[in-house]
């Protein structure tokens, strides 16, 4: 019964937007940019945007999410200073989005002066997601047998060896988990991502350009009775961008799989 | 140090936190024979071939006292590099540990560790290493696919492979026939017997008739104690101990 009722409130959801917007979805919706505050023309600069936004996102929390897994599974045990990591992961991971903005519109738009930029926004997002990616990161690592380790020291393997030669690769369709996790909440943010990057529908031209991204357009669209008929369209695209995304994500990883065992 | 001892433990002692579990053993390793260290389960002899290669070094709480000395050098000295040390001492585990790579990768892991080799000098090293643990003829139309893919039996001749490629003076094996079939078994005790030319080998057998099958020289484990050491015929025929009989005929264990 319950597990009926979530499809059925996804089937909904997806119904509803889809139906609204799937009319509006024509390549020129694709590849034109808003005219008249978006109004009019398609929304290619919010795709760039997001894309944008995501890409930096990923580019800084990956490794540093990655890492501090690997820190923490490898390099200590439990103690007192993983406790403290873990606790202070604990916390991030709680901590609602906006306070994330706000400390980044404090922080990098405004102290580092960096200004509502797509690299702000990005290191946002990224400090968002290092919970998640440390987390799923972890766990995959953890999930690796111990003989794989002793395999890789017992014929004269180093520590660091062992790590990029046996763990981190068998750990690699988890972490990617983590960070497909990741992408999907990078691209459906919106009140982080307001503070920090900005609004802008100007074409972004580098990394210290202000964007807008499509969730926040469809926010715009949507909360300023710009044009239901166009906020739908961009819900529609983006639905479509995090299928796409995961299915490839899905046909990489299992190719992955496959090529190893 | 003296001639004839290619490892020689003196007086060691190793603790898991507060469990012993090794106690003040003496031994001495010669070169080129098959050492065979047999016993109940849990009276030392993983720790011993572990402490043999340092793998006990990944254990958190884990001391030793005394010595364990290969060709004359201390292998617990501070300036001993650990990772040599391990290419020297090869180790094969009780239970078959292909990597998830391609069986190739596996037996090309050892070497490609310690410096870039080039191709052609690798195949050669990665077929002569699987020739030397027959399984050359089994796995040479398909080098390049998933070592999962092996028998069981297969899978540890591999990992036998894996440990040639490096060229090691000493084998450690831990039960290395322990869940193969009987055929998988004399295949590989038949290997064994073959390597013996080049290696020194300690072997924790299956059963004693494995033991007394392959090895020259045996040592009785029981309770972190080494009880009597001998040649085979002497240990499994008229050992000195009470102990080492009633295990030997069968008494228990």
């Amino acid at each position: 019964m319950a597990a009926l009722s979530t499809i059925a409130v996804m089937i909904l959801i997806l119904l509803q937007i889809l139906s609204e917007g799937l009319p509006v979805l024509h390549l020129r919706f694709f590849l034109e940019s808003p005219k008249s505050m978006g109004r009019e023309g398609g929304i290619f600069s919010t795709i760039i945007g997001t894309m944008a936004l995501t890409a930096v996102a990923i580019f800084f929390g990956a490794p540093l999410g990655v890492g501090t897994a690997v820190f923490l599974r490898e390099y200590t045990r439990e103690s007192k200073i993983s406790r403290i990591i873990r606790f202070g992961t604990d916390c991030l991971a709680g901590v609602p989005s906006i306070i994330f903005g706000l400390f980044g519109f404090v922080f990098f738009v405004i102290q580092l002066n960096m200004g509502w930029s797509i690299i702000s926004g990005g290191l946002t997002l990224a400090a968002m997601i290092l919970p998640t990616v440390i987390s799923t990161a972890e766990e995959s690592i953890k999930a690796i047998p111990l003989s794989y380790r002793e395999v890789s020291y017992s014929l004269g393997g180093t520590k660091w060896q062992t790590i990029t030669r046996v763990v981190l690769p068998n750990a690699l369709p988890g972490i990617f988990t983590g960070i497909l996790l990741s992408i999907g909440r990078s691209i459906g943010e919106t009140a982080a991502i307001i503070l920090t990057a900005g609004s802008s529908l100007v074409m972004p031209t580098s990394l210290f350009s202000p964007i807008r991204t499509m969730s926040v357009h469809f926010y715009i669209l949507a909360r300023e009775g710009i044009s239901m008929k166009m906020a739908y369209g961009t819900g529609a695209a983006l639905i479509l961008l995090v299928l796409i995304i995961n299915v490839i994500a899905q046909w990489l990883i299992n190719r992955y799989i496959r090529h190893r065992t | 140090m003296s001639q004839g001892k290619k490892i020689f433990i003196k007086d060691f002692s190793f603790y898991y936190e507060s469990f012993q579990a090794l106690r003040h053993i003496n031994l001495d390793i010669r070169p080129k024979e098959i050492f065979t260290v047999f016993g109940p389960a849990r009276s030392g002899k993983t720790t011993l071939l572990k402490s043999l290669n340092r793998l006990t070094d990944l254990v958190f709480g884990a001391r030793h006292t005394g010595g364990i000395f290969l060709d004359g050098t201390d292998i617990y000295d501070p300036k001993v590099d650990i990772t040599h040390l391990r290419r020297r001492i090869g180790m094969v585990f009780d239970l078959p540990t292909p990597l998830p790579m391609s069986i190739f990768d596996n037996v090309a892991y050892g070497p490609k560790l310690n410096k870039m080799i080039p191709k052609k000098r690798l195949a050669e090293m990665v077929e002569k290493a699987l020739r030397s643990a027959a399984l050359w003829e089994e796995v040479k139309d398909r080098l390049h696919t998933s070592a999962l893919r092996l028998s069981g039996g297969q899978q540890q001749r591999l990992c036998i492979a894996r440990v040639l490629a490096l060229e090691p003076e000493v084998l450690l094996l831990d039960e290395p026939c322990s869940g193969l079939d009987p055929i998988s078994t004399a295949s590989i005790e038949e290997t064994l017997i073959h390597l013996k030319k080049d290696y020194t080998i300690i072997l924790v057998p299956h059963n004693v008739q494995q033991a007394s099958r392959v090895a020259d020289r045996a040592g009785f484990f029981l309770n972190s104690e080494l009880v009597e050491e001998g040649p085979v015929y002497q240990i499994f025929t008229k050992p000195i101990d009470k102990r080492t009989e009633d295990y030997v005929t069968g008494r228990f264990g």
